[in-house]
């Protein structure tokens, strides 16, 4: 038996522990965006994170892959400070539909911005 | 001894480095969590006892990842944060110690996972630095307060050892987004996170959205 085989073989075994498996859903730079707003909102103002929050959702639906959890929340939170409520409800209703487990708190963000027009408000 | 039979001991020793790996960690009980396996996880922003204040978004903006692709519903955690402060809760510390009937009310989480972030850090050393990142992380159902799992994650790396694949993409990806120099303590951030949820035995059961749901960890 030919050693350069084997030892190809468990190189490849190993490698292949470390290769990317296939994701539940496409993050895109979902995490990322996040990290960004904290480090420096000057910079990073939510109209830079929306564009960017939009542009991953047209490749993870090309790819017909599904976004994470939170993410329409994360979007519609953003939406609604720039003063897009009308899209702003529309991701938090896709929240909803897509995970029903977010229900309760997407329903209180729903009811402030009713009332008014404010998520994170009293 | 020809080269074929020290390929086979090169071989097996290599095995044998990978099993023992596995071998001496003391498995977690997980009686309580499946008593009440939870569906959905309110990550907090992390307790920060670490020297660098950047650590406590560095870090939290990593957790959800892992933990969704773990097969739960992980509320977005940067809404949440804001929700809090707007509601009378300023900081990580007032929002962990808020009573947990009260965080169960406003978002209807099954369980709150309490991260306590104990190192975020790189120590220059002469010509190199080491990052280190810790995490403590607790995870306690909503309605009863038992705690349902319990771990911690710690990863190290040296600015020398630059070729980690993972780091590498990850690196890619951040500076798409930013123009600032990278964090190195954020993209350490995910190497704590793989070695808090993912061991066999110790880390994070898979929830209802994963394939390997049900499926001892």
């Amino acid at each position: 038996m030919n050693v350069r085989r084997y030892m190809l073989v468990v190189a490849l075994m190993l490698l292949g522990g470390c290769a990317a498996r296939p994701t539940l859903y496409s993050w895109g730079n979902y995490e990322d965006v996040i990290y960004a707003s904290y480090l420096s909102k000057n910079d990073f103002p939510a109209e830079k994170q929306i564009a960017i929050l939009e542009q991953d959702y047209q490749i993870a639906r090309s790819q017909n892959k599904r976004m994470p959890p939170g993410w329409h929340a994360q979007l519609g939170y953003l939406y609604y400070e720039v003063g897009k409520t009308d899209q702003a409800q529309q991701e938090l209703m896709t929240e909803k539909t897509e995970f029903p487990e977010s229900t309760v708190f997407v329903d209180r963000l729903l009811h402030n911005l009713d009332k008014v027009g404010r998520v994170g408000g009293p | 001894m020809n080269i074929s039979s020290r390929a086979y001991a090169i071989v097996v020793l290599m095995l044998a480095l990978t099993l023992s790996g596995c071998q001496t960690v003391k498995p977690y009980d997980y009686t309580n969590f499946h008593a009440h396996p939870p569906r959905s996880i309110l990550v907090l922003p992390p307790l920060n006892d670490s020297t660098a204040i950047e650590g406590t978004y560095g870090y939290l903006s990593t957790v959800s990842r892992p933990v969704a692709e773990h097969g739960y519903y992980v509320f977005p955690v940067a809404v949440v944060d804001q929700f809090m402060k707007a509601n009378g809760l300023p900081t990580a510390a007032e929002m962990h110690e808020a009573p947990l009937a009260r965080m169960a009310a406003v978002t209807g989480a099954d369980a709150v996972l309490f991260l306590e972030l104990k190192q975020y850090d790189s120590k220059f050393v002469l010509l190199s630095s080491v990052t280190t990142v810790e995490v403590l992380a607790k995870l306690v159902d909503t309605r009863t307060g038992t705690l349902l799992w319990a771990g911690r994650g710690l990863a190290q790396q040296d600015s020398g050892s630059s070729s980690n694949p993972l780091a590498s993409l990850i690196a890619a990806a951040l500076s798409q987004v930013i123009n600032k120099k990278t964090d190195r303590a954020h993209l350490v951030s995910r190497l704590a996170n793989a070695n808090l949820f993912d061991p066999d035995a110790t880390g994070l059961p898979y929830g209802p959205y994963s394939p390997k749901y049900d499926r001892l960890p």
